[in-house]
């Protein structure tokens, strides 16, 4: 029998979620920004400083062996985690969006050349845009766009007509940030596949809400950082097929990465460490490898469901407020609404919500185009984790009520 | 001397809000001042005369006559507006060296401290930054 997913007690485990804002209890709504650190978090992170901090690969001494086997052992449990073949393919970076930039550098530097062309979509966090960007800038290669339509999903038929012998990867979010679309992601593998083209997966909204499996996903790459999982800030994943990472140059040098170093030529060390330069955030990592276990005690599967129980609960709440639209109707989507109230700027309505205790960003969420797309500025965003409620909901939309009175 | 004058308005500002012992008033007497606010010619909402906060639009206008600086300005946000509002009440009409030198504390004073964090990103903190170049500019005209 699968224990029951219990929110109450979940919140419980997030010191951060027990306090007042401005007189109000927090209703915190921004997780798509970044989430709360449970308190096993904090104290793995903790208890790794008070007993074992070292540098990792390098001492001969016991405190380094017992870093360095912690630092390796959580890099194994990223592994399970998203269901990799080998613990090599694991390369621990500073984020998601530091990955997306390792890739595209590394990637680029080896098999991309004038006139070739990279697929990425409408729908991109600039994280996984821009990156991109400079390589065509770079290589002089072209961009191609994936288009999404107006409930905010992937035009995946037109996938096979920008695909050619030209193009030499496919970037593509997991989920979108401003929409909260899970995108086919396994169908738009299978397509480049077909095409000897290799996929990488922006998974930075994808990794907290629900399974996440490599291996039957089929992704070349695939990226998502610490701090959007309930883990520490400054520690991210790359997942990289060996194949590519064997292939691939590193992107940064110095040490550790290397095998052996004369002043005219150096030679790299293996996987992952080539791509692992300097001394790296192993606290990040055993902050992570706490956060990855503390969910999985809950199961991914459990989380899905009740933040999906969330998503229906606060979509149908607000669209009862007058003049409310969501953007971002698909009907496979995370527990994101992006909206606005027809007459108020987002700005005025986020300060207000403020006031009241709820934390929601307002803006672009760093995806411009998504907004270029509605015709939009940008937007307000409600983003629902494990340890939000249907009481925070109905408080939020109270508060909604409160800007509509206030403003219009 | 024109210093005083905007140390003036700065106290008038204070006493006005005052009056509001919590912030939903505050908020209200400021989405007040933000609708009264005339807004600026619609020509003048140029790309020149936007200062771009991630968060909301700001446009500003500087105009030198007999000596004061007359800003014109306007925001997309309400709230925003408000606050632009009084900026422009404070500094609108007093001479670029006034301007130039004028310490600004009634934002803070009025315990709105919050709408000039930089994370806020609203265009405000841009600003007051772009009204005091304008009269650094004028000033300097002046004197040549």
């Amino acid at each position: 029998m699968v224990p029951q997913f219990n929110p109450e007690k979940i919140r419980k485990d997030f010191p951060v979620l027990n306090q007042k804002v401005y007189g109000n209890p927090m209703v915190y709504f921004d997780n798509g920004a970044t989430t709360q650190k449970p308190r096993a978090v904090i104290d793995a992170m903790s208890r790794f400083y008070e007993e074992k901090n070292s540098s990792i690969h390098r001492g001969v001494h016991y405190l380094s062996d017992q870093a360095t086997q912690a630092y390796e052992e959580a890099r194994n449990t990223v592994r399970d985690f998203i269901g990799a073949a080998h613990s090599h393919e694991i390369v621990f970076t500073a984020g998601a969006t530091a990955s997306v930039n390792a890739v595209a550098f590394s990637f680029s530097e080896k098999y991309i050349k004038e006139g070739d062309e990279i697929v990425v979509t409408e729908m991109e966090h600039h994280a996984n845009l821009v990156p991109w960007q400079m390589v065509c800038e770079r290589k002089k290669a072209r961009l191609r766009v994936l288009p999404f339509n107006d409930r905010g999903e992937l035009l995946i038929d037109l996938l096979e007509g920008l695909l050619s012998e030209k193009t030499r990867m496919v970037a593509v979010t997991h989920v979108s940030n401003a929409l909260g679309t899970i995108n086919s992601v396994k169908r738009i593998i299978g397509l480049a596949h077909r095409h000897g083209i290799p996929v990488l997966v922006d998974g930075a909204q994808a990794i907290q809400h629900g399974e996440v499996d490599v291996s039957g996903l089929d992704c070349d790459f695939y990226v998502f950082s610490g701090h959007k999982v309930y883990g520490p800030t400054g520690i991210g994943v790359l997942y990289g097929k060996e194949k590519w990472l064997e292939d691939m140059p590193p992107y940064q040098t110095g040490g550790d990465m290397v095998d052996q170093v004369s002043l005219e030529k150096s030679s790299f060390n293996s996987l992952p460490f080539k791509f692992e330069a300097g001394t790296t955030n192993y606290v990040g990592a055993i902050g992570l490898e706490a956060a990855l276990k503390y969910i999985s005690a809950s199961g991914l599967k459990a989380i899905a469901e009740y933040e999906n129980g969330l998503l229906k609960y606060a979509t149908d709440k607000m669209l009862s407020v007058e003049g409310l639209r969501i953007y971002g109707t698909a009907p496979e989507k995370i527990s994101i609404l992006s909206f606005l109230i027809d007459g108020i700027h987002p700005y005025d309505a986020g300060m207000i919500l403020d006031k009241l205790g709820i934390a929601v960003r307002t803006g672009t969420h760093c995806a411009q185009p998504v907004m270029q797309h509605f015709g939009i500025e940008g937007t307000l965003r409600a983003s629902l984790a494990m340890y939000n409620t249907n009481d925070e909901i109905d408080r939020f939309v109270g508060g909604l009520d409160t800007v509509i009175q206030m403003l219009r | 001397m024109e210093n005083g004058k905007i140390q003036e308005i700065q106290e008038e500002i204070v006493s006005e809000f005052s009056m509001f012992d919590n912030w939903m008033d505050k908020y209200n007497y400021l989405i007040e001042l933000g609708r009264d606010l005339p807004a600026i010619d619609p020509k003048f909402k140029t790309n020149e005369h936007l200062i771009n906060g991630c968060q909301s639009k700001v446009w500003l206008r500087a105009d030198l006559e007999d000596g004061e600086i007359r800003f014109t300005a306007d925001s997309d946000a309400i709230i925003t507006r408000g606050l632009v509002a009084l900026l422009v009440r404070v500094f609108s009409g007093q001479t670029p060296a006034g301007i130039k030198d004028a310490g600004i504390d009634f934002i803070d004073r009025i315990g709105l401290r919050e709408n000039l964090s930089p994370t806020r990103s609203n265009g405000l903190l841009s600003m007051i930054k772009k009204m005091k170049l304008y009269a650094i500019a004028y000033d300097a005209r002046q004197q040549i």
